[in-house]
Formats: structure tokens, sequence, C-alpha cells
């Protein structure tokens, strides 16, 4: 057992810090910091910039993927590094749907076409992509999924509606999956997984505005949308596959451990500036137990992370274990955005960046705590509800 | 970065595997915690053969070297056996004093015995009024030409009935609570002076109260500096939580283990019970709460324990983290049995007991966030930069 870095990878760990240093750009971090302060929301082009430069050195932008594809093929320690400065320095995160879902998918499960088309692009960050998974009947009965797809000569024809497509405002391709045996036995055998350029005529966006205020995700129509049979992905009827190996890398990024350690740094910097009883927040007993109790639980998880991520690089990809870290990460993830709104007080109520006001108003700080702990809810409900995850759990690892 | 054992670990931990297989079934311990002693001396010997009393000590004393990895591999095992011999009191803690303070000559008369499985040790640290503070030392020790002359009493003291000799903390100079004034004697427990009161613990181990009258130490057998010992007893005793998170992890996978394959045998409407979502998710919440255990426990053995700020946040978040897995898995693993869980006759109430009691020993879940959150709000500093919060 032993947890302490090599000297590898502490020169690995200087080399990332200095990129970082000299790489993230100042005017990009000034600019999401004044947009979060006024509540005004990300610019495509603040979604991808520091994708587009660590795309541009060594695979940086593609931790996880192999060489042969532009990846880094960072090793399980390597990934944990990267992460853990990418957090410390509060770099722009990387949009998942390209690099963490699609892209997986491509070069494990498409052909040397689709390989040549996409993978680059996904790579760069000039490629925007989302995902085409829920639909307003199936939520979490993800295979009862309705949008259809009908081959007709070289093209399939798809008919139906997309929703919570995250930033599908910016984006230029969505993967989707689709019904293309509406007869099969199971619902999951007659499922197919489908690229379709966002650009084609008949697909239309709609934005569904969050509790919060903010235009994170959409509805997405699909009213006769020609694809051409190219971008089906590995076999017809075989999607349900792909989608659950998809489910599997979405799970693992998402414990989040590291921007959560960072948040409540963040929160007891707050704390150290808010008065309670004439005293700094940090020194309330209450408030106090609650922040060590985040931190015993992140403290937990990531050495279920650490363990998992062992796990992995002896070949033993990530399994059903992965709803673990994330019904922990999330759990943890909305423990954190409260405690960050409880810091604050009153000042959790004015909500900057509307219409109705461009005034900035109380301590920098303060600014969106209560939107952010708002749009947060829904960490527990995407990528498969926690509840989703429990039954996954039951069945794969306990075997109920 | 790698989590896997070494191959002498390996090896120690398929050998105690063995021994609580072997020797340890669930008919044999009952008639262990019923028996007048509370523990078997044929095992004790067992474990001097297979080399278990020496794991932490020197290698120059006859012991392995090992470390707290080991010891966790060794309590992991004891805690799934629930192995009632006292190797916590005698080794770790005991031991773990003997060759952090003795001199060549205490050590060299002591630990090769603790080795070889002759004598037992046992620690008296603890006090009515104290509660889980280490530096609260009312019993006081005043020299009196070449011996000193103890008075106090000590409280919960586990394995003393078992041991030939305790180590027992005293006051020597300065207030009640005061870290500075402390001092550790060794001394015989069939000494004049010394009335231990033995009795069963609600988990089935044995412990004593510890009557001290008039007790007379000689000089030589003070144990490290006069006045110096508190240091000590914290690092031993932080080391030992360990241990005792680590016995406690190996509960806790019994638990979660035998109400899953419980609730899966367990028929009720014309089904298993585990069909029911509702025990499927208590079930995997068990799991998580195991699996969140370990993972500290993991960080626990893996940090730089030699550093003694490191040392105590690490100790201390690990013992609170796991305090609470105990009660959540232990409760949890007693609702599910139904009825079955609250019989003595079934194991599984045991099991729960001994994870209860564990919680408690060396300090509870409330003590442990409390000393957590004094050693992490020093690191707090204000800032006065403008900071704005961003979590995803």
């Amino acid at each position: 057992m032993d947890t302490a870095f090599s000297n590898e990878d502490l020169k690995f760990q200087s080399e990332i810090r200095d990129f970082i240093k000299t790489n993230y750009p100042q005017e990009l971090r000034d600019s999401i910091n004044s947009k979060r302060k006024l509540g005004k929301e990300l610019s495509r082009e603040d979604l991808t910039a520091w994708h587009k430069i660590l795309g541009k050195h060594n695979g940086w932008s593609a931790p996880s993927w192999p060489k042969q594809y532009g990846g880094a093929e960072f090793t399980p320690t390597q990934k944990y590094i990267f992460e853990q400065e990418c957090a410390k320095a509060e770099c722009q995160y990387i949009m998942p749907f390209g690099i963490n879902m699609v892209g997986p998918v491509i070069y494990t499960f498409g052909n040397e076409e689709q390989k040549a088309q996409h993978l680059p692009g996904i790579l760069s960050g000039e490629v925007f992509w989302c995902q085409g998974y829920s639909e307003p009947g199936s939520g979490s009965d993800l295979a009862s999924l309705k949008t259809s797809a009908v081959k007709e000569g070289d093209h399939y024809i798809v008919n139906g509606q997309k929703t919570w497509t995250t930033m599908a405002q910016y984006a230029d391709w969505i993967f989707c999956l689709v019904r293309t045996n509406p007869d099969a036995e199971k619902p999951q055998q007659g499922i197919s997984f489908l690229l379709i350029d966002m650009k084609t005529p008949g697909v239309t966006v709609r934005p569904i505005k969050l509790m919060d205020g903010s235009h994170e995700v959409n509805e997405t129509w699909f009213d006769n949308v020609k694809v051409p049979v190219e971008n089906l992905i590995g076999q017809e009827n075989m999607g349900w596959t792909y989608a659950k190996f998809l489910l599997a890398h979405e799970r693992s990024g998402i414990a989040g451990v590291a921007r959560s350690k960072k948040a409540i740094e963040r929160i007891k910097q707050i704390a150290s500036s808010e008065m309670s009883y004439g005293e700094p927040l940090i020194q309330d007993p209450a408030f106090k137990a609650k922040i060590a109790a985040a931190e015993l639980e992140l403290s937990a998880l990531e050495y279920t992370e650490l363990r998992t991520l062992a796990k992995d690089s002896a070949g033993k990809g990530p399994g059903p274990e992965s709803s673990l870290l994330k019904i922990k990460g999330t759990d943890i993830q909305q423990a954190v955005t409260e405690l960050a709104m409880e810091a604050v007080g009153y000042y959790a109520n004015p909500h900057l960046g509307t219409t109705l006001s461009n005034e900035y108003v109380g301590p920098d700080y303060a600014t969106n705590l209560s939107g952010t702990y708002f749009n947060f809810r829904k960490a527990s409900i995407y990528g498969g509800s926690n509840e989703i995850q429990r039954n996954i759990i039951a069945k794969m690892v306990l075997g109920l | 970065m790698n989590f896997d054992y070494t191959e002498e670990q390996t090896l120690l931990d398929n050998m105690v595997t063995s021994f609580v297989r072997d020797n340890y079934d669930w008919d044999t311990r009952c008639n262990i915690v019923k028996s007048e002693e509370g523990w078997k001396e044929e095992n004790w010997k067992q474990f001097a053969e297979l080399g278990l009393l020496g794991v932490p000590f020197e290698e120059a004393y006859g012991g392995l070297g090992g470390k707290s990895a080991d010891l966790m591999i060794v309590m992991e095992q004891f805690g799934k056996g629930l192995v009632v011999e006292p190797y916590l009191p005698t080794v770790i803690l005991a031991g773990g004093l003997i060759s952090k303070l003795g001199s060549e000559e205490q050590k060299n008369s002591i630990i090769p015995q603790i080795i070889s499985g002759n004598i037992r040790c046992a620690f008296a640290y603890a006090e009515p009024q104290s509660r889980f503070d280490l530096n609260d030392v009312k019993t006081s020790a005043v020299l009196n030409g070449d011996d000193y002359v103890l008075n106090g009493f000590k409280s919960v003291v586990f394995g003393a009935g078992m041991a030939s000799h305790l180590i027992i903390s005293a006051r020597t100079e300065g207030e009640q609570r005061s870290d500075s004034g402390i001092t550790l004697f060794i001394v015989d427990t069939k000494s004049e002076g010394l009335t231990l009161q033995n009795y069963p613990t609600i988990d089935e181990y044995r412990a004593s109260e510890v009557i001290i009258e008039n007790l007379k130490v000689s000089k030589d057998n003070v144990l490290g500096k006069v006045n110096m010992a508190y240091d000590a007893i914290e690092e031993i005793v932080d080391i030992s939580t360990i241990a005792a998170c680590s016995e406690a992890v190996g509960i806790l996978q019994v638990l979660k283990d035998s109400t899953t394959e419980y609730c899966k045998n367990r028929k009720q409407f014309g089904q298993s019970i585990a069909k029911n979502q509702v025990i499927q998710h208590r079930l995997v919440d068990m799991m998580i709460e195991y699996e969140q255990a370990k993972s500290i426990l993991y960080m626990a053995v893996t940090a730089d324990l030699s550093d003694s700020d490191e040392r105590r946040r690490a100790v201390s978040a690990a013992k609170a983290r796991i305090g609470k897995a105990i009660k959540f898995v232990g409760e949890s693993a007693i609702q599910l049995h139904g009825g079955m869980g609250v019989v003595d006759e079934y194991m599984v109430s045991h099991y729960f007991k001994r994870a209860t009691m564990i919680g408690v020993l060396f300090g509870n879940t409330d003590y442990h966030m409390k000393r957590y959150m004094t050693l992490t709000q020093s690191g707090i500093k204000s800032s006065d930069e403008a900071i704005s919060v961003s979590v995803t």
C-alpha cells in the first residue's frame, strides 16, 4: 500500500502546474469571473477556450484516450494529478460530451471513417457535442425512448423529441439513441446509436430555463431529419450496449473530488469573512461541524476514487462501483453548494444578471451562491438518478 | 499509487484469515467468552508461534518491524472473527508505549516476553472524570525516597485481568488537565496496593476497574521521562485508534455481507425480502458506508504518521467517519435482520455490539470530530481578496 507520489509523478505534477500557469489565459479567467459575478451565462468561447489550448498540447484535452487516437493516455495517478491541478487553478472544466462520452464510443465501436471524421474535432475542441438520450417520457427508464429512425435508402429519417440536452444551443453535433426496431422483443434491443449534425434541416432547439434562471438545457426536436446511414455507430439495434458503455464512462468522472475540495476551501475563506455572533462564522460550532463533516466525507470519497483508479490501472475497467462515486460525489457537491449559500446569510437573496437589474450588490464572493445551490439539485438526478444508481449497485454488485 | 498488499502482507493476511477460520468458529468463540477467563491461552500461544505478537516491534527485539498497514491487516481479520484475545491492549497499546519510551533494559526485558507470549500487558489511563481526555489525570505519584507512591483510580482498563503488568499514567506534577506532569509506571498486577475489579463488557471482552492505594513503584520502573509522557501517550493511542478502526472495518464487512445474504434468503409475502427496493437501497447504503469507512482507513494508514499534526488529523478524521459508518451499518444490520437481529443467539447482534463499543474506544465520533476541527481550523486564513465560488 502506497499513496505517495513517485518522483516521476511529482515531475508530472510540476509540469502540469507550470503549463497551467503559463498557458491558462488571464482574459478567460477574467471573462468567466466577471460573468459569474453578474450571473451571466458563459459563451461557447468561454466553455471551449481551455479545451482548445489543451488540445494542442500532447492530447491533454483527452486524458483517458489512447495515444493512437491522439489522447494523452495518462496513467490513473496522472489523471488524478491532472484533475487536482486543474481544479486548484480553477480552470474551466472541459465539457464532457465529446471527450468523455461520444469520443470513447467512437474509437471503441466506430469505423475508420467515423474515427477520422470526428475524433480530431472532439480532441481539438473545435466541434461542440451534445447528448440526445433523455426524452419527455423516458428519464430513468431510458430504454423506453420513442424517437424513431426509419431507414429510407441511404438515410435514416428521424422523428421525435429529446430533452435535457445540455448546451445544445452551442452544439454542432448530437449523439442520439433512436429506436430503429419498434417490434423488438425487449425495448433495449431496438435501439441504435446515431450521430446527427445539428445543422440538418428539421432539428430545432428550444431553451429550458432552470430554477436559478440559467439556460443550460434544452428541448431538441427532430422533424423528418435526414441522417446519412454512415452516421450509425456500430451495428443497428446494438445502441443500448454502446449507451451502457458510455454511461459507465460518464459516471467515473462524476465524483468531482478535486473541485469539491476547492469549493470547501472557498467556503472556509468566505466563512472567515462573514460574521456571526460577533465572530467569524468559521468559529461557529454548528457551521464548523458541517464543514468538517463535508471534509471527512470528501476525504473518504477521495480514497474510494483512488481505489477505483488503482483497480482501473490493473486493467479492470470502471464497473458498477462507479455508481458509488456518482452517488457520494453528487451528495457532497450538493452539501457543499448548500454550505456556500448558507455562509453568506442574507446575501443569498439577490438575483443578479436578470433583465431587471444589472447592478452589482453585496460581497463579490456571495454572487449566485444560492443560484448554484438551486442549480445543483440537478446533480442527484442527472446521469442516472441516485436512486437508479442504487438499483444498479443492488443488481450488479450485491446480486439482489 | 497502489493499494495492493506486498507479498509479506499477503502472507500475513492469509495467516490471520486461516487462524480465524480454523480456530474461531462461532461455537468456539461462544465458549471462550463464556469461560471464567474470557480468553483462551491456547490461542495466545498460537499467536506467538505465528509471529503475530511481534508484528509492530523492532527487529532488534525479535519483532517483525511492521507498520500501521500490517497492524491493519491483523486487526481487520480479528474484527471479522470477533477475536477477544487482548491483542490490541497488549501488543499495540502497552507494547507501543514500551517500544516508544522504554529504556534499553526495559525493552530487552519486556518486549521479547510479549513476543513469546509469556506475558501480557495493559494500559491504565482512563479515569472516572477523564472521559476521553488523555491529559486529564488525577491519579497521583509522589516520590518518597527511591519509590514513587501512587494513589488513584483507573477506569475500564481493557485486558487488565489477563495481564501480568500494567502501565499506569499518573500525575507527578501540574494541574489535573495539564499535558505536562504526566508520568508512566510499569507495575506488576500482583503488587500490593493494586486492586483489580474484573468484569465482562457488553460486547463480551474483559475489562477492569483498577484501584490504586499507596502503591509503591521503584524509580527504575518509570517508563520514559518523568513528567513528559503525554506526547507519547497521545501518539500510541492514535496508532491504537487506527488499529481499532481496522477492526471496525472488518466487522462492518461482516455486517454488510451477512445482512445482504440474510435478506436474499428471508422470504415474506411469498418472495425474498431483498426483492423490495426499500431493502435494496438500504443494503446499497450499507455498502457505500462500508466502502467509505475502508477508504478513510486507507487514508489514515497511508498518511505520514511521523508528522504529528498529520497523524492527529488523519486519525481523528478516520475515527469520526468510521464512527458514523458503524452506527449506520450496525443499526441497519439489526433492523434488516428483524427479530433475528435482536436476539443473543444469532451472531449479528454480537458484531453490532463490538462495533458500537469500538465507536466509544479512544474517543467517540463527536470527540474526534471536535479534535479534527481544532486541528484543521488553524489552517484557515481569512482572505481579503475577492473570491467567487464555483463548484461546477
